[in-house]
């Protein structure tokens, strides 16, 4: 029906977002009048993320024409926002931007780089970009998840947390059962999405590069080592989180820190 | 010559807690000294700053100013670790730590590198009254058999001084009493230097050789339980 509306390929693209824009409003505006206080957050998330991913497309037709190298700053901030992104999500969490930088640079970073070395990513841009981009995004979902889950394991057992520090634990000991539980849920998504790949669905990536000629066979396997560095990069940012935020919700005299 | 050292002495302890709105005093300049054996009550309604008093005596909270001493060390210069060891605490709920009530009485000591043997793990569940529970999951266990594991938990460490957070009153008046008399007579038995927090005047009156009032942060008595609570 937009098709007869909008007869070029961008008034059509407008005209979709719009249509998928406005349902989400209306969706979410059914989901607030069931007490899921997002009415006023989704309208403005939908128009920035329109932005968004509108200034990363004319910025990829820019990159296109220059070194492969130019993608490693785009990337690098990239983590940088994401950091900011995973920080407003755990506001009462003290160095939680420094702290989700570190994780992500360890998770994302590490094995984007890891990963170009061994030539699993091909040192393109029109390659490097849009993969790094995709894991370092799975990657911030992870670390919000890991960082909020915790949070609130934290809430809901300090009697259990100061038990344990009152009969001599160290800190990190004390915490252990709520970081493993934590490290767990986070990375829930990422293995579901392993595990129903192919079956529950198809990516939009694989779906892709089908549509633009590439083997069926080739495309799958690729999916496959995109959705594996997802899982590995998340995996090691919860991991390195695992080591450093003891050290934000204790005090160096080992005792538990009140949060808000 | 002899010093006569206290085992536990509180100096000119405050706690203030910076907020938004403007700081916050919770406890103001409160101390006392206890020896040997001694059982303080510490008595106040809801807010007086008793479970803040108790909390920073062990270091689970920092003082703003004063000074905690054991056996006359000032505890900022031992390993908090150590410390809580040394001052164990029985809390209002039990908290314990999912599994076997053997697992929980052996976390403290294997958190220093002691594994306790069978027989010390059976000896002290038998002391505090339940014998043969070693093997129940906790979560079977009613509120006062739960209180009873964390108190033979706590006394796993060995501590020389024994902290007790109002730990009858989250219990059924049955559980209370027996709670009660158990803890006066192990704190007895072994002779331990115990701060027993409260709101319950006549339980203070029963279990404490001393009693510190507290209201709204301030100290307003401390002297023994018979010049306070008896005359």
């Amino acid at each position: 029906m937009l098709k007869l509306l909008f007869h070029t390929q961008v008034t059509l693209g407008l005209g979709q977002a719009a249509a998928v824009a406005v349902l989400a409003i209306i969706v979410a505006q059914f989901a607030s009048r069931r007490g899921a206080k997002i009415g006023r957050e989704i309208p403005l998330v939908l128009l920035r993320g329109i932005v968004q991913i509108l200034l990363v497309g004319f910025l990829i037709v820019a990159l296109l024409h220059g070194p492969w190298w130019t993608g490693i700053p785009v990337l690098i901030v990239m983590i940088f926002i994401a950091a900011t992104i995973v920080r407003r999500r755990v506001p009462e969490l003290s160095g939680a931007y420094t702290l989700s930088l570190l994780c992500m640079a360890a998770g994302a970073g590490g094995v984007l780089t890891v990963m170009t070395v061994l030539g699993i990513v091909e040192p393109k841009i029109i390659i490097l970009v849009p993969v790094g981009s995709m894991v370092i995004a799975q990657n911030m979902n992870i670390q919000s998840l890991f960082l909020n889950r915790f949070l609130g394991e934290v809430r809901s057992h300090r009697g259990e947390i100061e038990s344990a520090l009152a009969l001599g634990a160290a800190p990190d000991h004390a915490a252990e059962p709520y970081l493993r539980a934590s490290f767990h849920a986070s990375l829930i998504p990422a293995t579901d999405n392993l595990r129903s790949l192919g079956i529950v669905w198809i990516p939009g990536m694989m779906a892709g590069m089908v549509l633009s000629g590439t083997s069926p066979v080739y495309a799958a396997l690729y999916q496959f080592v995109i959705l594996g560095m997802i899982f590995i990069a998340g995996a090691v940012s919860c991991l390195t989180a695992t080591y450093l935020v003891p050290r934000r919700v204790f005090t160096p005299q080992q005792q538990l820190r009140r949060l808000s | 010559m002899t010093t006569n050292v206290a085992v536990l002495e509180a100096r000119d302890l405050s706690r203030t807690l910076a907020q938004p709105g403007g700081p916050k005093s919770l406890l103001r300049n409160v101390g006392f000294r206890l020896d040997q054996g001694q059982v303080l009550a510490v008595l106040g309604p809801s807010g007086a700053g008793k479970s803040t008093l108790l909390r920073m005596l062990n270091r689970l909270d920092e003082p703003t100013s004063g000074a905690v001493l054991l056996q006359g060390v000032d505890t900022r210069d031992v390993d908090p670790r150590t410390l809580r060891r040394r001052i164990g605490i029985v809390m209002q709920q039990a908290y314990l730590f999912p599994g076997a009530a053997a697992a929980n009485v052996r976390y403290g000591p294997a958190q220093h590198g002691i594994l306790l043997q069978d027989s010390q793990v059976a000896d002290l569940i038998q002391q505090v009254g339940m014998a043969g529970y070693e093997d129940r999951d906790v979560s079977t266990l009613s509120g006062g058999e739960a209180q009873r594991i964390s108190i033979a938990r706590a006394l796993a460490n060995q501590p020389e001084v024994l902290l007790l957070d109002e730990p009858t009153s989250a219990l059924d008046d049955v559980s209370k009493q027996d709670i009660e008399h158990l803890l006066a007579s192990l704190v007895r038995e072994r002779n331990m230097t115990c701060v027993w927090v409260t709101h319950d005047v006549a339980q203070a009156g029963r279990v404490s050789d001393l009693v510190l009032r507290l209201e709204a942060g301030h100290s307003i008595a401390f002297g023994t339980s018979q010049e306070l609570l008896h005359a």
